[in-house]
């Protein structure tokens, strides 16, 4: 494939931007220099771990260690999900149900991908597993945690309307229904909106990459619309499984609200 | 007929009583001493040990939702799930007879729930309970936003429920009127239930 290659003098003239920032900071007493330079070095180690990380991958091609790697960002992301919540389920529901249900939706929709459309052989190999999942991941995982979001301090927020229906004899689906309908709505609002405007506002990370790595335009427009395709299957799967599951939890077999299910809110 | 055996929870101590068909018990406390505890634990809002039974069946063999529909509670503040009144009514036409007579409009069914005043909401709520015909009814101060009138008009309507077989229990923070509407009163002491004499 024909694409400029970058060497590290490349990158150093790139650097000089971010010294530029750290330096703008400076003179402007604005106190983030440190930050900047910190944040800066953190993204270059991370990035060149992930690329060794990957190379190695890519060069075993084991479906053992590509599963391994997958284990580990889908654990990742189910703490990521954990700390987005201000008041989490207790107990080991906390971790648990985001990251469950992430890990059921994101390696549903990813292996159908790699077994129906994309078909790369062998069909487990990492060049194509592990950035498909990667972008499943992220954005099921900010399905889930919005969703969840919003389950809880909607649940917590309507509490005495949802309990006023379960007075008067409604069931505990009934009776949670507003809450389930908004937190859902909530969870799915990104991945419609990007949908919407993606190509208009901006061009996707994704395909603008291919396009630079020499990919002719409507190949990498056909991938990126595949990837909208299952960004959409994982984060509705996830985010329905998430919210009806801490729908299930929140309440209880004699039909009550158990919001004492809830941690106490942070700070 | 609604039998109470050792109801209890944190913050509620063993309470045992029982409510005959078309009795009404008013029940006394200073806030927080655990009333609306026993209110919530009655309609089995929260999880609470012991027993109630209604007409000799145990609620734990009968769903939440089927134990709700007889024992209706009425808590001091409803709550309110949709923005307009008339969707927290299956039939407004049903209601309205109950409506117009504790004084509330036709067109209550198109207000706003922010736009009712308090007396009016707790109206409302309490024919949003009566319109299911329970069998025994949990009332939480249900008068306390109303004036004399509408007050004896409330009461009123109580009476009937009773004399129809209807067995209440009625929070009140004013004597006269527990007095008034009951034969017997518990009184609730930092979430210890006792028999007045």
């Amino acid at each position: 494939m024909d694409y400029v290659r970058l060497d590290y003098v490349d990158l150093a003239v790139a650097a000089l931007l971010v010294i530029a920032n750290a330096g703008l900071s400076i003179v402007l007493e604005l106190g983030l220099a440190r930050r900047v330079l910190i944040a800066a070095f953190r993204m270059v180690v991370q990035l060149v771990l992930v690329g060794l990380v990957l190379k190695t991958l890519f060069a075993l091609t084991s479906p053992l260690w590509t599963g391994v790697a997958a284990l580990a960002m889908i654990l990742f992301a189910g703490r990521e999900i954990m700390a987005r919540q201000d008041r989490r389920l207790t107990g080991l529901w906390g971790y648990g149900l985001g990251t469950t249900c992430m890990l059921l939706a994101a390696a549903i929709v990813t292996v159908f991908a790699l077994t129906s459309s994309v078909r790369p052989d062998p069909w487990y190999d990492p060049r194509y597993a592990i950035p498909l999942l990667g972008m499943i991941l992220g954005n099921t995982m900010t399905g889930i945690s919005l969703g969840l979001h919003a389950l809880t301090t909607g649940l917590v927020r309507e509490r005495t309307g949802v309990e006023a229906q379960l007075a008067l004899g409604a069931t505990r689906f009934e009776a949670v229904r507003p809450v389930v309908r908004a937190a859902l709505t909530s969870a799915l609002m990104p991945i419609v909106n990007s949908m919407a405007a993606t190509g208009l506002v901006a061009l996707p990370g994704m395909m603008t990459g291919q396009i630079l790595a020499g990919v002719a335009p409507e190949e990498a427009v056909k991938y990126q619309i595949l990837i909208m395709f299952l960004i959409a299957g994982g984060t509705t799967l996830g985010a329905t499984a998430a919210v009806m599951g801490g729908a299930t939890r929140l309440t209880d077999a004699r039909h009550r609200l158990r919001l004492d299910r809830l941690s106490a809110a942070k700070d | 007929m609604f039998v109470v055996s050792d109801l209890a929870r944190p913050g509620l101590e063993p309470t045992s009583f029982t409510l005959n068909a078309g009795e009404c018990i008013a029940v006394r406390g200073a806030s927080g001493s655990g009333k609306s505890l026993l209110l919530r634990g009655l309609a089995d809002l929260d999880d609470c040990s012991g027993q109630v039974t209604l007409d000799e069946i145990e609620r734990n063999d009968m769903s939440g939702p089927e134990w709700r529909r007889q024992v209706a509670y009425v808590p001091a503040e409803a709550g309110w799930w949709a923005s307009l009144i008339g969707s927290h009514f299956d039939d407004w036409s049903e209601v309205l007879p109950l409506a117009t007579e504790m004084g509330l409009p036709e067109a209550a069914c198109d207000w706003p729930v922010a736009q009712a005043s308090t007396g009016e909401r707790q109206r409302l709520a309490l024919a949003r309970a009566l319109i299911k015909s329970p069998k025994v009814l949990l009332l939480d101060e249900p008068t306390s936003g109303l004036d004399t009138g509408t007050t004896a008009i409330v009461e009123n309507l109580i009476a009937r429920r009773r004399e129809n077989g209807a067995a209440v229990l009625w929070v009140s923070h004013d004597p006269a009127q527990a007095k008034r509407i009951a034969t017997r009163s518990l009184v609730v002491e930092q979430g210890r239930v006792q028999e007045a004499i």
